[in-house]
C-alpha cells in the first residue's frame, strides 16, 4: 500500500491538538468531581470568540499587526469565553446545586448558539466569509521551529514541523499532570473529586477548588475550539466545522482514564482516527463507518474499564454528584 | 454570636406554597426574557420588535402554529421517554441515537416493503420496527450498566454517534437514491403518516403517551419500582426488586419511545431518512424533561415553549436578518435561569444577622 506515514502522523497530531486542549480542560474539571457536558458549547464559544478577537485586532492594527500579539489575543479571548461559560456552569451546579448533566447540556445549547451567533454576525458584517490577513494566518498555522530542524528526514516532519499550539498543548498537559500528581494543591483537588466530604473535613475549601478547577478547565477546553478554527479551519467560520469536536473531547477523557499524559497520545490517536478515512482508504470499509471508529473505540474502552475495576483507572468517585455539606 | 457562623447558611425547605413556587419560576422566566432583550440590543435589534416578530411568525399564522406543533411533537415525545429513566437516576442521553435508529428501522420498511402491503399495515410495521430498534439501541448500554456498572451517560452518548454514522453510511451507500446524490429517496405516499388538522397524526399519539406515562410512573408497580430504585439502589435490593431487570426494562421502554418519535419524524415530517433526523432533539428533550420535574403534563407546556422559540427565531432571520442561532442562545438562557431558580424553591438562605435577631425575639 502506498501512503505517507510521516504525513499521516503529522495530520493526526494537527487534528488531535484541538482535542488535546478540549480533553485536558475537561480532565481538570472532572478531577474536581464536576462533569461538565458543556464542552461542546465551550469549544464553540472559544472558536468564535478567538476568531472574533483576532479579526478585531487585524482590523484595528491593519498592516502593522503583529502576529504574536494576534495569537495572544486569540488565546485570551477564547480562554475568557470558556471561563465565562464554565463560571455559569459552576455557579449553577456548585452554588445553586442544579443537576450537572442538565446544566451541562443547557450550556452546550447556549454555547453553540452563542458561538454560531458571533460567527454569523461577523460574517454578516463583512459580507461574505470572514478571514484575517494572510500574514496573521501564518502566525497561527505556520511551524515555529527553525527550518534546519524540520529538514531532518522523517523526524523533522513528525516532531518539529508543527505550529505553536501543538507544543503549547503538550506542555500544558505535562504541567497539568505534574500539578495533579506532584503538588499539594493538585492532590487536594483530586481529594475533592474523590470524596468531597472527606476533603471538607480535612479543611479543604471544596467550593473554591471546584470553582477554580471548573473555570480553568472550561477556559482550556475553549482554547481547543480556537485552535481548531484558526489552524484546521483556516481562520474561516464554518458553522458545522466544530460540531462534535467537544463530544469527542468528552469521550477522550474516559479513553485517557482521566490522565493528562494519556491525553497527549490519545488525542493524536483520535485525531488520526478522525482523518484516517481520507488518508488510508480501505476499500471494503466505507468512510462513514470509518468516522465512527473513535466512538466505537471509546465505548469499548468504557466497557473494559468497568469490567476490570482497577482502582487507578476509575472515574473520580464523586463525579457528577453534587456536594451539600448540610445534607450529610 | 459565634464568629464561625457563616454569613449565609442553607436549609432545605419543603413547605413552600404552590403559588409561591410558580411565582419564582415565572420570575426566572421573566429574567431570562430580559437577558434575551439585552442580547437583542447588543445584536443591534429593537428587543420589543424582535420578540414581536418571533411571536407573530410562530403564533400569528396558521402555518406558523402548525410548524410549532410539528417542532413540539418530538421534543414532547422524547421528554416523556426520558422521564422514567431520569426518575431512576439513569442518565440516558442517547435519545439522539435511539431516535435515529428508530427512524432507520421505519425507513427500511418504508423504502423496501411499501409495495407488498396495504398502507395501514405498513405504518404499523414501521412503528413496531422503530420501537424495536430504539429499544435495542438503549438495551446495549443498559445491560452493561446493570451488570458491570459501565457509565451510562457516556456510553449512551457514544451510541448516538454510532447510530448517526450508520445512517450517514446508508445515505451515501446502500440506500442512496440517485448515485452520487447522497440522498435517500422520498417515501411512497403509503408510508407517510396521515395528517389530522394539518399536522401529521403523531401529535395525537404523543398526547396519548402523556396520559400513559403519567399513569405508568405514578400508578403502576413498574413506576413504583423505578421510583424506589432512583431513591436508593440498596433499598430496592432489600425490598427484593430485581435491580438489573428494572434498569434494563426502563431503559428499553425509553428507547422504544424514542424510536417511535424517530418514526414520526421520518415518516410524518421529512418523508425520508437522513443522518441528522434527530437534529438535537435528543439533547433538548433532556432539558424539557428536567424542567418539567418529570411531570408529563408540564412537558406539554415546556416543549411548546421551546418550539415557539425555534420557529420564532427562523421568522426572525427572514424578517430582521438576525441569525437564527439566537434562538439557541435564548433557549439556553431560559434553561439556565429555570435550572437556577429551583434552588430558591428547594432551599432557603439564612443570613447570620437575621437569625441572631430571630433568637433574641424568641
Amino acid at each position: 500500500m502506498n501512503f505517507n506515514l510521516a504525513g499521516l502522523i503529522k495530520a493526526a497530531v494537527l487534528n488531535g491538538t484541538p482535542l488535546l486542549f478540549g480533553t485536558s480542560g475537561e480532565i481538570l474539571t472532572q478531577k474536581s468531581g464536576n462533569m461538565n457536558l458543556g464542552v461542546e458549547g465551550l469549544m464553540f464559544m472559544g472558536g468564535a470568540f478567538g476568531l472574533a478577537g483576532a479579526f478585531w485586532y487585524d482590523q484595528m492594527a491593519g498592516a502593522s499587526a503583529s502576529g504574536f500579539l494576534a495569537v495572544v489575543i486569540a488565546l485570551l479571548c477564547s480562554f475568557l469565553a470558556g471561563v465565562f461559560g464554565a463560571l455559569i456552569f459552576s455557579f449553577l451546579t456548585i452554588s445553586l446545586r442544579a443537576n450537572q448533566n442538565v446544566t451541562g447540556l443547557a450550556l452546550t445549547i447556549f454555547g453553540t448558539g452563542l458561538g454560531q451567533f458571533v460567527g454569523e454576525q461577523l460574517r454578516l458584517k463583512v459580507g461574505g466569509n470572514i478571514s484575517i490577513s494572510n500574514a496573521l494566518k501564518g502566525s497561527f498555522a505556520n511551524p515555529i521551529l527553525p527550518q534546519s530542524l524540520q529538514d531532518i528526514p522523517f523526524l523533522g516532519q513528525v516532531l518539529f514541523s508543527y505550529n505553536g499550539f501543538v507544543y503549547l498543548g503538550i506542555l500544558m498537559a505535562i504541567v497539568m499532570s505534574l500539578f495533579l500528581n506532584r503538588t499539594r494543591k493538585g492532590l487536594y483537588l483530586k481529594a475533592v473529586g474523590e470524596s468531597p466530604s472527606t476533603a471538607d473535613a480535612a479543611g479543604i475549601n471544596v467550593t473554591k477548588y471546584k470553582y477554580i478547577a471548573t473555570c480553568l478547565g472550561g477556559g482550556i477546553s475553549a482554547i481547543g475550539g480556537m485552535v481548531y478554527t484558526m489552524t484546521i479551519a483556516g481562520t474561516v467560520w464554518n458553522h458545522t466545522a466544530l460540531s462534535g469536536e467537544g463530544w469527542v473531547a468528552v469521550a477522550l477523557v474516559i479513553f485517557c482514564l482521566w490522565k493528562p499524559l494519556n491525553a497527549i497520545w490519545g488525542s493524536i490517536l483520535f485525531g488520526g482516527l478522525m482523518i484516517m478515512y481520507l488518508r488510508v482508504p480501505v476499500s471494503f470499509i466505507p468512510s462513514q463507518i470509518y468516522k465512527v471508529l473513535p466512538y466505537i473505540v471509546t465505548a469499548i474502552v468504557l466497557i473494559i474499564v468497568s469490567l476490570r475495576q482497577k482502582r487507578e483507572d476509575q472515574p473520580p468517585a464523586s463525579l457528577g454528584l453534587p456536594y451539600f455539606r448540610e445534607e450529610r | 454570636m459565634n464568629e464561625k457562623t457563616p454569613l449565609i447558611r442553607l436549609a432545605k425547605r419543603e413547605d413552600m406554597k404552590k403559588s409561591r413556587i410558580w411565582l419564582i419560576r415565572l420570575a426566572a422566566f421573566a429574567a431570562a426574557i430580559l437577558i434575551g432583550m439585552i442580547i437583542f440590543a447588543i445584536a443591534g435589534a429593537n428587543p420589543i420588535k424582535a420578540y414581536g416578530t418571533m411571536i407573530a411568525s410562530s403564533l400569528g399564522k396558521k402555518s406558523g402554529v402548525r410548524q410549532v406543533i410539528k417542532n413540539a411533537v418530538p421534543l414532547l415525545g422524547v421528554g416523556l421517554a426520558l422521564a422514567p429513566c431520569f426518575r431512576m437516576r439513569y442518565w440516558n442521553i442517547g435519545g439522539e441515537g435511539q431516535i435515529t435508529m428508530g427512524a432507520m428501522a421505519a425507513s427500511y420498511f418504508a423504502l423496501f416493503w411499501y409495495d407488498k402491503m396495504p398502507s395501514a399495515l405498513l405504518l404499523l410495521i414501521m412503528a413496531v420496527a422503530a420501537m424495536a430498534f430504539g429499544a435495542l439501541w438503549a438495551f446495549i448500554p443498559a445491560v452493561f450498566k446493570a451488570r458491570w456498572g459501565t457509565n451510562e451517560t457516556l456510553f449512551t452518548l457514544m451510541m448516538n454517534y454510532i447510530a448517526i454514522g450508520i445512517v450517514a453510511w446508508l445515505q451515501g451507500g446502500p440506500w442512496e437514491g440517485k448515485p452520487g446524490s447522497q440522498i435517500i429517496p422520498m417515501f411512497d405516499a403509503k408510508a407517510v403518516l396521515p395528517k389530522v388538522m394539518g399536522v401529521h397524526c403523531g401529535w395525537i399519539l404523543v398526547l396519548l403517551l402523556v396520559g400513559f406515562m403519567f399513569v405508568y410512573m405514578n400508578y403502576t408497580k413498574h413506576g413504583y419500582e423505578i421510583a424506589v430504585l432512583g431513591e436508593s439502589e440498596n433499598t430496592a435490593r432489600y425490598a427484593g426488586m430485581n435491580v438489573r431487570k428494572v434498569t434494563v426494562r426502563t431503559a428499553m421502554l425509553s428507547g422504544a419511545i424514542c424510536g417511535l418519535v424517530g418514526y414520526m419524524v421520518a415518516s410524518g415530517v421529512n418523508q425520508t431518512l437522513y443522518a441528522d433526523v434527530a437534529g438535537g432533539v435528543g439533547f433538548t428533550a433532556i432539558t424539557v424533561c428536567w424542567l418539567s420535574q418529570l411531570n408529563p403534563f408540564a412537558m406539554i407546556v415546556i416543549s411548546l415553549l421551546l418550539a415557539v422559540l425555534s420557529k420564532g427565531a427562523s421568522g426572525l432571520q427572514t424578517a430582521l436578518s438576525i441569525p437564527a442561532s439566537i434562538s439557541d442562545i435564548i433557549t439556553g438562557v431560559i434553561l439556565l435561569c429555570m435550572l437556577g431558580c429551583e434552588f430558591f424553591i428547594n432551599y432557603k438562605l439564612i443570613f447570620r444577622h437575621k437569625e441572631a435577631a430571630g433568637k433574641e425575639a424568641a
